[in-house]
């Protein structure tokens, strides 16, 4: 059950994040040139691939109660972040995320931006697409590192993390343009109540508490993270509402 | 420095983000159920407990801003 609750939330994150780098570098490409942007693409893989490198067997050696606490505090307060956007979004205190307006954004900044040449890329096209992936990227490693060691499996999640690139790459090398039809606000509503489940449930263990019925409180655990969030989207949505209902005006 | 500083702002920003009360709170409401776990008492409930009034405040406070 864990390890499919890893998969998943590993395979989820990864997509979200993937989707929101695609957006970055289709516009660098498409404003700036392919080189340059692929060349960023892949120095920025690079990297990751050499933090993933470093921290990954770093974090198999530290002892795993020690880790629990660590990695689900750091957990609990990355998932709160996401769920507490997400929660805005959904009752409408917070934009929607459009990659579509996104993406025209991007490109947009990517056609005015002046072209300065360095070691034969446009530089401008370079970085937009190294820090989109970077970025992006890095959200991934912390979430497969974490989860992965935490779970004993960091093969396992990454390979939920491969299956996700392997899909958001296929699909946006064939359509070339952002996956504006990717359902990105419940996917990252979704994550967000992962995270925050992984967190609460691995810090608490890490802080000495023991769950009642150990592994299986993880549903138990998922089940509160989930009613309680739409709890507070169905009090958000009317508290805005009833902010945006003129006084003395029934509807 | 200030290229010490961006780096210290962009880990800050990426691990705590927006609302740093919430992740101090989060961090009590840790320390929290070590405290209890050191007592007879079943600690498991302390930090779903928690987790939703830190969720509860945090999002008033993104309201309110």
């Amino acid at each position: 059950m864990s390890a499919a609750f890893l998969v998943l939330s590993a395979f989820l994150a990864s997509a979200v994040e993937m989707v929101e780098a695609l957006t970055i570098v289709l516009a660098a490409g498409l404003a700036r040139g392919w080189r340059s942007s692929l060349t960023g693409v892949g120095a920025a893989t690079v990297v990751l691939a050499a933090i993933t490198a470093t921290l990954g067997p770093a974090l198999t050696v530290i002892p795993i109660n020690a880790l629990r606490l660590v990695v689900g505090g750091l957990l609990l307060v990355f998932g709160l972040q996401w769920l507490r956007k997400a929660i805005l979004r959904a009752s409408g205190f917070k934009a929607l995320h459009n990659e579509d307006a996104i993406f025209a954004e991007q490109l947009t900044g990517a056609r005015t931006a002046a072209r300065v040449e360095r070691a034969g890329v446009d530089w401008y096209g370079f970085t937009l697409s190294f820090k989109g992936v970077l970025l992006e990227g890095l959200e991934v490693v912390f979430i497969v590192l974490t989860f992965g060691s935490t779970q004993g499996s960091i093969p396992l999640a990454a390979a939920g993390a491969a299956v996700a690139l392997v899909l958001v790459a296929g699909v946006g090398i064939a359509v070339r343009a952002p996956l504006a039809r990717v359902p990105e606000n419940t996917m990252k509503f979704t994550v967000g109540i992962m995270l925050t489940t992984f967190g609460i449930f691995w810090s608490a263990e890490g802080a000495g508490a023991h769950w009642p019925g150990s592994d299986a409180a993880l549903l138990g655990v998922l089940a509160f993270v989930c009613a309680s969030s739409l709890l507070l989207v169905r009090l958000l949505q009317r508290e805005r509402r009833a902010r945006l209902t003129p006084l003395g005006v029934e509807t | 420095m200030s290229r010490l500083r961006s780096f210290g702002r962009f880990w800050w920003d990426f691990v705590i983000g927006d609302d740093w009360v919430a992740a101090a709170a989060v961090v009590a409401a840790i320390a929290a159920t070590a405290a209890v776990a050191a007592t007879r008492i079943a600690a498991w409930w302390v930090l779903p407990v928690a987790v939703l009034l830190v969720l509860w405040v945090s999002l008033r406070r993104a309201i309110a801003a």
